[in-house]
C-alpha cells in the first residue's frame, strides 16, 4: 500500500498539517479525496489482498480536524427526547464548537449518533439500541453500555468502542475504522464488510464474517457456525473455538505480520490474551467461488 | 417484524399487568395492528379462569341486530357451560364481544372447550387456573385500559405487537395464542414459518383445531401436541429447531414456567436480561428499559438457542 506521506509529498504539501476551510475549497475534489487517504489502494491481480504495515498510520487525517476543540465538552440528556431531535442537538452542538460529547440516558434508543461526518469524541453513557452510530466518518465513540442490531453499520473511520455486548450484524458492511466490542457479539458480524477492523473481546455467532469482501476481524472468544461463509477476500482471526467454516472459507498460516499486527491492536484496546496471540486462528477466503478468475476487471469488460 | 416480550418474577407477584403495557408501549413501532396479553396470576386450585371472544370487533359495525346475536351467543354459552356442570363463580365483560368467566369445573374441559366453540363466532382464548391472555386491535395502552390490565398482579406474562403480515388484522390472528386444549399454556412468535401448511395438515389429522390463517398458530397446536405426547416444555422448544422451518424466535409460557427458542439462522432479535429476582426479554432493548431504567447487562441467545426459566 502506497503511504500516504509519499503522496503528500508528491503533491507539495502536508495534509495533516491542517487546512482552513478556505483553502479546502479551492482544492479540487480529487485532492480532497487524497487528503482523506482514498484512492490510495491498488486492486492486485488475482488476489486483492492488500498488504499492510505493522505500523501503519491510523485511519485518515481529517481537513477540518484541527478545528475541532477536544476539550470543549458539553453533555446532552437524551430523557424523553425522539431519535431525531437527539441527532440534531448532536449537530447543533458540533456546530458550535463542542469536540466532546457526553450523551446521557440513551435508555436503548434506536439510531443514536448516525451519519457523524467530523471528529469529535462521543460519549454514550448507558445502552443504546438498534443501528446505532450508524454511517459514521471520523468520531472517536466511546459506548458504556451494550448495543444492538446493526451497531455501526456502513462505518468509513473514526473507533467505535462497546464496553458491553452487541447484537447482530455488528459493523455490518463496514468500511474502514476500528469497531470493538469488549463483551459478546450476535449473529453474522461483519456481514459484507469492505475494510476496517472488527474486535471481539468475547464470542461471535453464526455466519460472522458473511460474504466479506475486505478488512480483518478479530474474535478473542468462540465463533458460531458457518464462520466467513461466501467470503471474497479479508481476514479474520479467532483465539477460541471455531464451530465450523462457511463455504469457501479456509485455514491459513499464522505469519510473523498477523502476530505482530494482532499484537499491537490487542494491546492498544487491552484485550490482550495471557497467552499471547499464538493460539489464534487465521481464516481467508479460498476464492474457489465463481467469482474469481484471473482477470483483471478491465479484462472481463473487453470479453463481457 | 413483530415484537415480542416475557417478563418473570422469580417466586413472587408483582405488576406485571403494568410491566407489560410498559415493555409493549415500548415496542409499538414494530407492529401497531393488534396487541395482546398473556399474564399468570395466583394459581387458584379448582377455579378455571376463561376468556373468550363472541365476535370479532369489525363485526360489531356489520348489522343493526349485532348486539341481539351477541346476547344470543352468551347465552348460548352460558347454557354449555351449565351443561357441563360449570358453575360460573363471576362475569365480566370487558368490550361487548369479550367476556372473561371464573368458573367451577371438575370434569373434562377439552370436551367443554370444543363445545362452547361450536358457538357461531365464539373462540375461547384462554382456559386455566392462572392464565388470563387479553388480546384485541390497537396499541398496548388502549388494549390495557379497555381490559382493565394495568392493575393485573402475577408472576410471570408474555405479549405481542403485531404487525400482520400473513393473514388478517382481527383478534383471531391476533398474538398470543392458548394452546388449545392445554390449559394455562400460551405462545408468541415472531418471525414467518415456511413449512405452515404441511405441518398443519399433519396437526389436522391427529384432530388439532385450527382458528385463524396466522403462522404462528401453528406454533401453538405443535407445543400443545407435544406436550400431549409427554414432552416437557424444553423438549418441545428443542424439537421445534428441527421441525419448524423459517426464521422464527418465539415464547412459550405456562403455569410455572416461560420458555424462549431462537432458530438456525439467529434471523430474529431477542435481548434477554437475568437476575436473581426477574428476567425479562424483549425484540428491542427499549423495552427492556422502559421498566429498568437503570443499566444493566443484556445478552443475545444465538442460533438454535432455547432457554427456561420457572417462576
Amino acid at each position: 500500500m502506497e503511504s500516504m506521506s509519499v503522496m503528500a509529498e508528491d503533491m507539495g504539501y502536508d495534509p495533516r498539517a491542517g487546512k482552513t476551510r478556505d483553502e479546502i475549497e479551492g482544492t479540487t475534489q480529487e485532492d480532497r479525496a487524497r487528503d482523506l487517504g482514498m484512492m490510495s489502494e491498488q486492486l492486485k491481480n488475482r488476489s486483492m489482498e492488500v498488504f499492510f504495515e505493522v505500523g501503519e498510520d491510523e485511519n485518515f487525517v481529517y481537513p477540518y480536524a484541527d478545528m475541532v476543540d477536544f476539550n470543549k465538552r458539553t453533555e446532552l440528556d437524551c430523557e424523553g427526547k425522539p431519535t431525531t431531535q437527539v441527532n440534531k442537538d448532536i449537530r447543533a452542538l458540533m456546530e458550535e464548537g463542542y469536540g466532546t460529547i457526553v450523551l446521557k440516558n440513551p435508555r436503548g434508543m434506536h439510531s443514536v449518533g448516525v451519519g457523524i461526518l467530523n471528529k469529535l469524541n462521543l460519549i454514550i453513557e448507558g445502552s443504546i439500541g438498534y443501528f446505532g452510530v450508524g454511517l459514521i466518518d471520523g468520531p472517536n465513540v466511546r459506548i458504556k453500555g451494550r448495543v444492538g442490531w446493526s451497531c455501526a453499520e456502513n462505518m468509513m473511520s473514526g473507533t467505535v468502542l462497546i464496553e458491553k455486548n452487541a447484537g447482530s450484524t455488528f459493523g455490518a458492511a463496514m468500511r474502514g475504522g476500528d469497531l470493538v466490542c469488549r463483551g459478546s457479539v450476535g449473529s453474522r458480524t461483519g456481514i459484507d464488510q469492505k475494510g476496517g477492523t472488527i474486535i471481539v473481546g468475547g464470542d461471535t455467532g453464526a455466519f460472522s464474517g458473511f460474504m466479506m469482501q475486505r478488512g480483518r476481524m478479530v474474535v478473542c472468544g468462540n465463533a458460531g457456525k458457518n464462520l466467513g461463509d461466501s467470503m471474497y477476500d479479508g481476514t479474520i482471526y479467532v483465539g477460541g473455538e471455531i464451530r465450523d467454516l462457511g463455504v469457501d472459507a479456509v485455514p491459513a498460516e499464522m505469519t510473523d505480520l498477523d502476530k505482530a499486527w494482532l499484537t499491537r491492536k490487542l494491546t492498544q484496546y487491552d484485550l490482550m490474551p495471557e497467552k499471547g496471540v499464538d493460539h489464534f486462528t487465521k481464516i481467508v477466503a479460498g476464492k474457489m467461488l465463481w467469482n474469481y478468475d484471473n482477470l483483471e476487471p478491465n479484462e472481463k469488460k473487453l470479453i463481457l | 417484524m413483530c415484537g415480542i416480550a416475557g417478563l418473570i418474577h422469580r417466586g413472587k407477584s408483582s405488576d406485571v399487568g403494568s410491566e407489560m403495557t410498559s415493555m409493549l408501549t415500548a415496542l409499538k413501532h414494530r407492529g401497531p395492528d393488534s396487541t395482546g396479553f398473556a399474564v399468570y396470576g395466583e394459581p387458584n386450585a379448582g377455579d378455571y379462569i376463561m376468556r373468550l371472544k363472541v365476535a370479532e370487533q369489525e363485526d360489531m359495525a356489520s348489522g343493526y341486530d349485532m348486539k341481539d346475536k351477541i346476547d344470543i351467543r352468551i347465552g348460548e354459552v352460558e347454557k354449555r357451560l351449565a351443561e357441563h356442570k360449570a358453575s360460573i363463580k363471576a362475569k365480566d365483560a370487558a368490550t361487548p364481544y369479550a367476556m372473561r368467566y371464573v368458573i367451577t369445573h371438575d370434569g373434562d374441559t377439552e370436551a367443554m372447550a370444543r363445545y362452547i366453540e361450536d358457538v357461531e363466532g365464539t373462540e375461547i382464548l384462554s382456559l386455566g387456573n392462572s392464565l388470563e391472555l387479553i388480546k384485541d386491535l390497537g396499541d398496548a395502552n388502549v388494549v390495557a385500559d379497555n381490559y382493565g390490565l394495568r392493575d393485573f398482579k402475577g408472576t410471570h406474562g408474555i405479549g405481542h405487537t403485531r404487525m400482520a403480515t400473513e393473514s388478517d388484522v382481527d383478534i383471531r390472528s391476533a398474538h398470543p395464542y392458548w394452546a388449545f386444549p392445554y390449559n394455562d399454556v400460551s405462545v408468541v412468535h415472531n418471525g414467518q414459518i415456511t413449512n405452515y401448511w404441511l405441518k398443519r395438515r399433519q396437526m389436522e389429522q391427529r384432530g388439532h383445531r385450527f382458528m385463524s390463517s396466522c403462522d404462528s398458530e401453528l406454533l401453538a397446536v405443535y407445543t400443545a401436541d407435544n406436550l400431549a405426547n409427554g414432552a416437557t416444555l424444553e423438549d418441545s422448544l428443542k424439537a421445534s429447531i428441527e421441525e419448524i422451518d423459517g426464521v422464527f424466535t418465539y415464547l412459550v409460557a405456562t403455569k410455572d414456567e416461560l420458555g424462549m427458542a431462537k432458530d438456525t439462522m439467529a434471523a430474529k432479535p431477542l435481548v434477554l436480561y437475568e437476575s436473581d429476582d426477574m428476567i425479562a426479554m424483549a425484540s428491542e432493548e427499549v423495552a427492556i428499559r422502559a421498566i429498568l431504567p437503570q443499566e444493566i447487562d443484556t445478552t443475545d441467545p444465538y442460533d438454535e438457542e432455547i432457554r427456561v426459566w420457572k417462576a
